[in-house]
């Protein structure tokens, strides 16, 4: 039986150290929903959902209820609707968003992702269509999560997609001046991007994947911190081996409840994303971490290699816990999501150069941060582009979910509520990438991806 | 289904007997108790039998919290295979 401490253990994880699964992910293929009249579509996309993930949130409940472990949030990926509308002719995909915010709604999930275009190579017509929708269609919309693909290390990078990003995010962000720019928050921009992602905003489902299927990501940053206190001063193999059996046991839970949700809603289990995903809450932060392991403050000399080892350790012990791993797997760095961070950030201990240097070693990319109002669209393709080149060159996902907050200046803060937190804006180099962005074209892919 | 209870709070008279009463007016069976009382602070694990409860688990975790909430204590029923999965490979 199982002892006594252990009971207890468990509790205390979930009581004080946040221990929690971040989220149970329906992906739903949508690629049957296509048509030649968009208003069609859009009927047979919403009833789709409806149809399919109609008891998700009930599931979940039940769930958290039975395991006593909170699960946050329950959430749908799709099809990228670039590939679904391609048949309407339609010169806009709002219509689509409207469809997917009202489905979302109506299934009461917190988000619902997939307003997304792969154009790591080129675009059709239908992706640029897509592209050209996204603002309206995260103006207009409340949950719905958009993302687009402009590189990959097989394809190289699509400078003439990433400098339409620019343009796109910065027209985002003034269409919800009167939120902070919230649109951005909701719009992702992939190098490398996974098909079966149950995170938010980058989430979408892959044409790769079966007709439907459950993830889930785990998280608990809390749970890691809380046990590196215990082994203060130790050398980092043992920080390793510390960070590893915590993070095997965080999984086991993920990989229990997204049996049982597979099996109650009669659809395959896809993969556990095995994530540390901070929260604004104190207590569940990943800054919090590489702090414990010996830091003044996240941003210091030393905070890649902290965050490389962190980074490792998570995955190898988590790997084992899961018979399917997937997703993003590894920890996560967006700055308005994070206590650590903001405190970080806003004291000026923590720049988007240090940022950029995390991003070549932890899971995904530059998240959630906030740049001054006048952040031109050369500069933020530009931003892209580098963050599109670590992914590529390294073999790894990366991404840029960039706020240029409308009418705010370093030093200000944007709050958007809730799990998205609240961005310090944080400075921005200002010499010009103008011309380098003007050209356009494409970056060849490395050698390292002519593998055959 | 085998679940473990939970109760952890101040300590007072009557605590056992609220908690299997409760259990026992929804035919769950105990299995195994165990508890301590540490600096006035009552803890007690409970393994028990919740295949013939006569309300579906999550409702029976609900009463048992909403249970604990009324006599100040964190009373908390939880699958057994939570544990098991975290804690035994």
């Amino acid at each position: 039986m199982i002892q006594r401490h252990e009971i207890l253990q468990t509790i205390q994880m979930i009581d004080q150290q946040h221990l929690d699964i971040r989220t149970i992910t329906m992906g739903i293929s949508l690629l049957d929903c296509a048509d030649t009249d968009i208003d069609r579509s859009c009927t047979k996309v919403y009833d789709k959902i409806c149809r399919l993930a109609g008891n998700l949130v009930k599931t979940g409940e039940d769930l958290e209820a039975e395991f006593g472990i909170p699960i946050v949030n329950k959430r749908v990926s799709v099809t990228p609707i670039a590939l679904v509308g391609a048949g309407t002719g339609a010169k806009s995909y709002v219509p689509y968003a409207k469809a997917l915010d009202r489905a979302a709604k109506e299934i009461g999930v917190n988000f619902l992702g997939g307003f997304s275009a792969l154009v790591q190579k080129g675009m059709t017509e239908a992706d640029r269509v897509l592209i050209a929708s996204i603002p309206e269609a995260l103006a207009e919309t409340e949950l719905v999560c958009s993302s687009v693909s402009v590189g990959s290390t097989r394809a190289g990078i699509n400078m003439d997609a990433v400098r339409e990003m620019g343009h796109t995010i910065k027209r985002a962000a003034q269409l919800t001046a009167d939120r902070g720019g919230m649109a951005c928050a909701k719009l992702v921009v992939f190098c490398n991007a996974v098909e079966d992602n149950p995170f938010m905003a980058g989430a979408f489902h892959g044409v790769g994947e079966p007709e439907c299927e459950v993830h889930v990501g785990v998280s608990g940053p809390g749970v890691v911190e809380h046990a590196l206190r215990a082994v203060r001063g130790e050398p980092f193999d043992v920080v390793a081996e510390t960070v590893k059996k915590t993070a095997f046991r965080i999984t086991r839970m993920g990989q229990l409840a997204a049996q049982e949700a597979s099996s109650r809603l009669g659809v395959p289990f896809g993969i556990v994303d095995l994530s540390l995903a901070p929260t604004p809450a104190v207590g569940d932060s990943v800054a919090a971490i590489l702090e414990e392991m010996g830091l003044e403050s996240v941003g210091a000399p030393g905070t890649t290699a902290a965050l490389a080892l962190l980074n490792d350790a998570v995955k190898k012990g988590g790997v084992m816990a899961s018979s399917h791993v997937g997703g993003l797997s590894g920890a996560f760095i967006p700055v308005s999501e994070d206590a650590g961070m903001i405190a970080a950030a806003r004291a000026g201990k923590l720049t988007i150069e240090k940022l950029e240097a995390m991003t070549c070693v932890c899971s995904v990319g530059l998240d959630m941060i906030a740049v001054p109002g006048d952040t031109t669209a050369e500069t933020l393709s530009a931003i892209i582009a580098d963050e599109a080149a670590i992914g590529m060159v390294n073999n790894k996902t990366t991404a840029a979910r960039l706020i240029p907050a409308p009418g705010k200046t370093v030093g200000d803060t944007v709050d958007f509520g809730g799990l998205l937190g609240t961005a310090p804006v944080m400075p921005v180099n200002q010499c010009s990438p103008k011309e380098f962005i003007a050209r356009g074209g494409r970056i060849p892919a490395p050698l390292h991806s002519l593998k055959n | 289904m085998r679940a473990i209870v939970t109760v952890i709070g101040k300590d007072r008279v009557g605590i056992i007997a609220s908690v299997t009463n409760l259990l026992s007016r929804h035919g769950v069976n105990v299995l195994d108790i165990s508890q301590t009382v540490l600096q006035e602070y009552f803890t007690m694990i409970m393994l028990v039998d919740a295949s013939r409860c006569e309300v579906p688990f999550a409702e029976l975790a609900t009463l048992l919290k909403d249970a604990g909430e009324e006599m100040g204590m964190q009373i908390r029923a939880q699958r057994e295979d939570v544990f098991n999965a975290m804690h035994r490979i």
